[in-house]
C-alpha cells in the first residue's frame, strides 16, 4: 500500500530546506506512521532528491509527522535550475512510499 | 478593549486573486483585512524597479487592489494591514493617498519603514546559508530585516486605517491587531505565541480553505473557482475560530488546518519571529463543522535579540528553451536533442540542466515510470554571466527546428535575470523604525 492511501502531505521551502508534513486521514493511523515512516526509510525513499540530513518531528497533538530535509532543493529556491525550484511536488514524492 | 476581533486574509502572495479580499471586506464582518504580498525575493525585484524609478518599488498590483478595495473598507470601517510597500512603503502610501483623493474618500494612511538595513549590514560578513561573504555572492541589491509588530502597533495607535509595510514577518501582520485590540502585553510571550500560531495559519490565505489542498481522489474540494479566503475570530485568551464567508468555495476542516500549521516550519518547538519563539507542539484543533475549526493552545517564549535579514543579490542570467517530441521514439529524439544542445552550449554557459518533462523533471528519476509517455517536452535551463549568453540557450533550442532530430515542435524560450537571496542577522537595536502618516 502507498502512503497516499492513508495520509496526505504538504511541502514547504526555506532556502535549500524542504519541509514535508505527513498527516493521516484517520488519526488512529498516527502510531502506524510513526513506526513505518522512519527517517531511514524517508532517506532511502528520497535518496536522489534529499542530499542532507533529515529530522523527524512527532506531533501527537495533531497526530502528524513533520520531516525537515536539509539540502533538498538543488541549491535553494532562488538559484536552482530545477523547474520546480520550491520542491512543491515533493509532497507527492513522499506519498509514493510503499508501507 | 475588545473581547474578540475578526481578521481576514485576502491575499497570500503578491500574485493572489483580487476578489477574495473584496468578498471578505464586503461580507466578512471584519475588523481587519490583511494582504500578505511579499515572498522572499519579491523585495529584491521591487528594489530593482525602485532603482529604475524612485516612485515605484511597491507591489505591482497595489493600485488595482486598493482602487477596488478602498470604498468597501471605508464603508464597512475595516482597517487594512499589508506589506505591499515592498521596497518603497513611502511611495506606496503616496499612491494610496492619490487613489483616495480621486475616489473622494477620507482616510489616514501610515507607512512603516526601517526594514531597509542595506547601509547597516557588514557586507564582508558570511552568509548564513553558504559561509560565503555577502558581497562575494554577487552584486548586492537590497538587505531587509524582518520586523515584528512594533511599527504596525505605532501605526494603529496613530489611528491610521491603512498601514503599509515593507519586510515584516508574515505572522506579525496578524499579531499586531490582536495585541492592539485585545490589550495583550507585548512581553506576554505565551499569548504572543498563540497569536503567532493564528497568524501563521492565516498568512497563506487560500492555503487553509482548501486551496493547494484539493485532490479529486482523496481530498475533494467544492467550487475552487470561487475559493473563499479565511477569517480568524480571535478571542482575548488567544484561541481562535477559522472560518470563511458563507457561499464561497473551498473547505475548512482538521486536514486543511494541519497542512497549513506545518507548512514551512523548520522546528515546531521554536518557530522564531521577531516577536516571539512560538511553540506549535501544544496546539489543539476542534472541528466545529460547517467550515469552522477552533484553534486552542500554542504558546511561546522570549523573542530573539537578533533579527533575520534577507540579502538580495544579482545571481546570474537564466536561459531556458523548450521543445516537444511525440510518438514512437519521442524519448530517443529528445535525448539526441539534449546531447546536441549540451555540445553547442559548452563553454558558453556555466551550468546546464536537461529535463525530459514527463520522465524526470521533478524528482531526479527517483521513481521510475514503466511506460514512456506518448509525448515528451525537452527543457534546457542554464546559468550564464551575461544576458546575451543566456539568450543562446533558447536560440540553440529554436535552431533544432532545421538542424535537430525529426519532428520537434512548440519551441518556447525565456531569459530572466535571477535575484538570489542569502541571509544574515542584525542586532534589533540597530533598526531605526519610523512611521510616516498621510491624510486623504
Amino acid at each position: 500500500m502507498k502512503l497516499y492511501e492513508i495520509a496526505h502531505s504538504r511541502a514547504g521551502d526555506k532556502g535549500n530546506i524542504s519541509t514535508l508534513s505527513l498527516i493521516p486521514y484517520d488519526e488512529s493511523d498516527f502510531q502506524k506512521l510513526c513506526e513505518k515512516v522512519t527517517v531511514k526509510k524517508v532517506k532511502e525513499h528520497l535518496g536522489k532528491i534529499v542530499r542532507g540530513e533529515i529530522k523527524r518531528y512527532e506531533m501527537p497533538n495533531i497526530s502528524s509527522l513533520l520531516f525537515v530535509c536539509q539540502n533538498a532543493l538543488a541549491g535553494g529556491v532562488t538559484t536552482s535550475l530545477a523547474l520546480d525550484s520550491h520542491g512543491k511536488t515533493l509532497s507527492s514524492a513522499l506519498l509514493e512510499m510503499e508501507i | 478593549m475588545k473581547q474578540k476581533i475578526r481578521i481576514g486574509c485576502g491575499a497570500g502572495f503578491s500574485g493572489d486573486r483580487l476578489e477574495p479580499a473584496l468578498i471578505l471586506a464586503e461580507k466578512g464582518e471584519l475588523d481587519y483585512l490583511v494582504l500578505e504580498c511579499l515572498a522572499e525575493r519579491t523585495i529584491g525585484l521591487a528594489q530593482k524597479r525602485k532603482m529604475a524609478n524612485p516612485e515605484l518599488g511597491y507591489d505591482p498590483l497595489l493600485e488595482r487592489r486598493i482602487t477596488s478595495l478602498l470604498p468597501i473598507l471605508v464603508k464597512n470601517k475595516v482597517k487594512l494591514i499589508s506589506n505591499m510597500g515592498a521596497a518603497n512603503p513611502l511611495a506606496a502610501i503616496h499612491k494610496i493617498q492619490e487613489i483616495a483623493l480621486k475616489l473622494d474618500l477620507r482616510i489616514k494612511i501610515a507607512a512603516v519603514t526601517g526594514d531597509d538595513v542595506f547601509s547597516k549590514i557588514d557586507k564582508k560578513s558570511e552568509a548564513l546559508e553558504n559561509g560565503i561573504r555577502l558581497e562575494n555572492n554577487g552584486d548586492l541589491l537590497a538587505a531587509n530585516a524582518y520586523l515584528g509588530v512594533e511599527g504596525i502597533l505605532e501605526g494603529l495607535k496613530s489611528e491610521a486605517q491603512i498601514i503599509i509595510t515593507g519586510r515584516v514577518a508574515d505572522p506579525s501582520l496578524f499579531l499586531a491587531p490582536m495585541i492592539h485590540e485585545l490589550g495583550w502585553n507585548i512581553e506576554d510571550f505565551e499569548l504572543l505565541g498563540k497569536g503567532t500560531v493564528i497568524g501563521h495559519l492565516m498568512e497563506c490565505a487560500g492555503q487553509i480553505t482548501g486551496g493547494y489542498f484539493a485532490d479529486p481522489i482523496k481530498k475533494p474540494v467544492n467550487k475552487m473557482e470561487i475559493l473563499g479566503h479565511p477569517i480568524a475570530t480571535v478571542s482575548i485568551d488567544g484561541s481562535a475560530i477559522i472560518s470563511k464567508v458563507n457561499g464561497t468555495g473551498g473547505i475548512i476542516n482538521l486536514q486543511t488546518i494541519k497542512e497549513q500549521l506545518l507548512y514551512e516550519v523548520i522546528n515546531p518547538h521554536a518557530y522564531y519571529t521577531p516577536d516571539v519563539s512560538a511553540d506549535f507542539t501544544n496546539v489543539y484543533l476542534e472541528d466545529l463543522g460547517e467550515n469552522q475549526v477552533k484553534i486552542n493552545g500554542g504558546g511561546g517564549s522570549q523573542k530573539p535579540t537578533n533579527l533575520k535579514v534577507s540579502v538580495a543579490y544579482k545571481a546570474f542570467f537564466l536561459g531556458e528553451g523548450e521543445i516537444s517530441y511525440a510518438g514512437t521514439g519521442a524519448l530517443e529524439r529528445s535525448k539526441l536533442a539534449g546531447e546536441i544542445i549540451e555540445k553547442r552550449l559548452k563553454g558558453i554557459v556555466d551550468e546546464i540542466r536537461i529535463d525530459y518533462l514527463g520522465i524526470n523533471s521533478m524528482h531526479n528519476g527517483q521513481f521510475k515510470n514503466e511506460s514512456v509517455p506518448y509525448e515528451i517536452r525537452l527543457r534546457i535551463a542554464a546559468k550564464a554571466k551575461s544576458k546575451a549568453d543566456a539568450e543562446r540557450v533558447g536560440e540553440e533550442v529554436e535552431a533544432l527546428y532545421t538542424n535537430g532530430p525529426a519532428g520537434g515542435g512548440g519551441v518556447r524560450k525565456y531569459v530572466n535575470e535571477v535575484v538570489g537571496i542569502v541571509s544574515t542577522m542584525i542586532d534589533r537595536n540597530k533598526i531605526e523604525l519610523k512611521i510616516t502618516t498621510l491624510n486623504a
